[in-house]
């Protein structure tokens, strides 16, 4: 096995055992991406002296003092960045040529808590400008491909992310989902994907979204490593006030407590016309894996669902009108006539929305039905633990498709956004392959309950 | 409500170059013809929230719940390190 094949732990024993030095980690991450992403258009910046630099220095540590590792969760480990990060005198450009030559003078909060706990930057991946998408291609740095066909889309807007895992670039990725942006991905690329609750995760530093929505979180080849990262990245941050004191559990020491008599609801909502047939069973399967493992499968019901995305593309883009009001072409980067298609058209619907006369109609409205999938989903999590869904109707598509007919597009994040409205966390985990493309399946649980979360995607994949 | 313009949104191009105008972005003439499309779709799609009934129910924009977070008012020092900064002479003269 080669070092950028393992997981994050595996690697981490490795290290401690020297079997191999982080530099050697680092350059066979560094060799995937030579050999792979001329094809794949997975980085945007490939950070390779700085991380080779970093390498060194951490060998001399792990040398140093034989428990560095053990205090250090992350040391030695690269890992890539969605480009929506700030990273400190790393170009960050949000996937828009607005930003292509901005370089942020600090590191975003998750990028300074990864580098403490030992991290080593690998590089800057690719992503649907200003994160505004579901398959990539809305990218001003051209699309990233699919690793599995490389004529379909890998999954947006972290596109670049999950490849990079996916392909072995990088052990572990960050992302952002604001309506899906890592759940689908993860699921289009066969790896394990956490959008973790609204506010436990903090976002300064983070290019704003939609700012009610936007959740930080990344991707790993198993749970464990998912698990490992939460630990380091999740908590208060004084510059986020919407991260609460809410102290962060050891997601490591429950994880193996299993799941027996733990009750998992399955909403018939999320099992409609036009979904793949194929998809539909490999979730039965996996259910059926779940319920060997002793979950209670319960079927609910969650009557609301059917209006999140309409709410999605009020609240949404009136909030990215407001946050990408700031590129004026005086504090960062270019000017506003750099502004992609999307991002236009959603700037247009929010700002048209938010303006006077409409508000009422429009996102006062959309707040309102908000708080009743909120509800629904509340009173689903009276009667059952947590909540398993597919993450997409449809596997992964082609290029072009849907690039068209904006709403045909958005339709792709139905099943994702209903968690970002109701600020739940969600983990999405490869649950095997249709027509040789993976499919994916995501658990949602209640508000700041990404432990259980862990312990059910832990205990399905055992099975 | 009797403030609320239009329960039927159909967008004329002067309004899309209207709306263009007020988020400070120029749009082409073909632009302004796909965006009007394109935009009436979405907007007609939404519209379908008109059907349910949201009376009495509170609006959701704060979803973990919190409120009035405040911190203490101490200094500290600055996360932004002032490296790449450099110092230029006094530009204005009291």
């Amino acid at each position: 096995m080669k070092p950028y094949q393992l997981t994050i732990s595996q690697a981490q024993e490795g290290l401690k055992k020297k079997r191999f030095s982080s530099s050697e980690l680092v350059k066979s991450c560094l060799e995937q991406i030579k050999k792979l992403d001329r094809k794949l258009n997975a980085f945007i910046t490939i950070c390779e002296k700085e991380a080779l630099a970093q390498a060194r220095e951490t060998d001399k540590k792990i040398c140093n003092s034989q428990f560095a590792i053990r205090n250090l969760p992350l040391l030695g480990i690269p890992i890539a960045v969605k480009d929506l990060f700030c990273t400190e005198g790393i170009r960050t450009t949000a996937g828009s040529k607005v930003l292509e030559n901005y370089l942020p003078p600090y590191d975003a909060t998750v990028i300074k808590r990864l580098k403490e706990a030992g991290a080593i930057i690998i590089g800057k991946t690719n992503c649907d400008a200003w994160a505004h998408g579901s398959s990539g291609e809305n990218s001003d740095f051209g699309p990233t491909k699919n690793p599995y066909d490389q004529s379909r889309v890998p999954g947006g807007s972290s596109s670049g992310s999950a490849v990079a895992v996916a392909s072995g670039m990088a052990l572990a990725a960050t992302g952002t989902d604001t309506g899906g942006s890592i759940r689908l991905p993860a699921a289009f690329c066969g790896v394990v994907g956490l959008k973790p609750t609204y506010g436990r995760v903090s976002r300064w530093g983070v290019i704003a979204m939609a700012s009610s929505l936007d959740s930080i979180g990344h991707f790993t080849k198993n749970v464990e490593d998912s698990a490992i990262i939460l630990e380091v990245t999740a908590g208060k941050d004084t510059y986020d006030a919407t991260t609460p004191p809410k102290p962060v559990p050891n997601y490591l020491k429950n994880l193996k407590k299993g799941i027996g008599g733990i009750k998992i609801g399955v909403p018939k909502e999320y099992f409609i016309k036009g979904m793949e047939r194929k998809i539909e069973l490999q979730i039965y399967r996996a259910i059926k894996k779940l319920e060997k493992r002793g979950a209670k499968i319960v079927n609910i019901s969650l009557p609301h669902t059917k209006y999140a995305l309409a709410v999605y593309y009020i609240v949404q883009p009136a909030e990215v009108s407001s946050n990408l009001a700031r590129y004026d072409g005086i504090r960062y980067g270019f000017g506003r006539e750099k502004f992609g298609a999307e991002a236009k058209r959603r700037i247009m619907l929010g700002t048209y929305t938010l303006s006077a006369g409409y508000y009422e109609a429009y996102y006062l409205k959309a707040m309102k039905v908000r708080t009743l999938i909120k509800k629904d989903f509340e009173e689903a999590f009276e009667k059952v633990q947590a909540i398993i869904a597919p993450v997409s109707p449809t596997l992964p598509f082609k290029f072009g498709e849907k690039t068209a007919d904006p709403l045909k597009m958005y339709l792709s994040d139905i099943f994702t956004i209903p968690a970002n409205l109701a600020g739940l966390p969600g983990l999405s985990l490869p649950i095997g392959f249709v027509d040789n493309l993976p499919v994916g399946m995501q658990i949602l649980g209640p508000q700041f309950s990404e432990e259980l979360l862990f312990q059910i995607g832990w205990a399905y994949e055992k099975e | 409500m009797s403030n609320i313009k239009s329960q039927t949104s159909n967008l004329t191009q002067e309004e899309v170059r209207h709306i263009a105008k007020l988020a400070g972005l120029t749009l082409t003439s073909t632009e302004v013809k796909k965006f009007q499309f394109q935009l009436n779709e979405i907007l007609s799609y939404v519209s379908q929230l008109r059907r349910v009934d949201t009376k009495n129910v509170e609006p959701t924009s704060q979803v973990t719940g919190l409120e009035n977070v405040f911190r203490e008012d101490k200094p500290a020092p600055s996360s932004v390190k002032y490296k790449n900064f450099f110092k230029t002479k006094l530009v204005l003269e009291k």
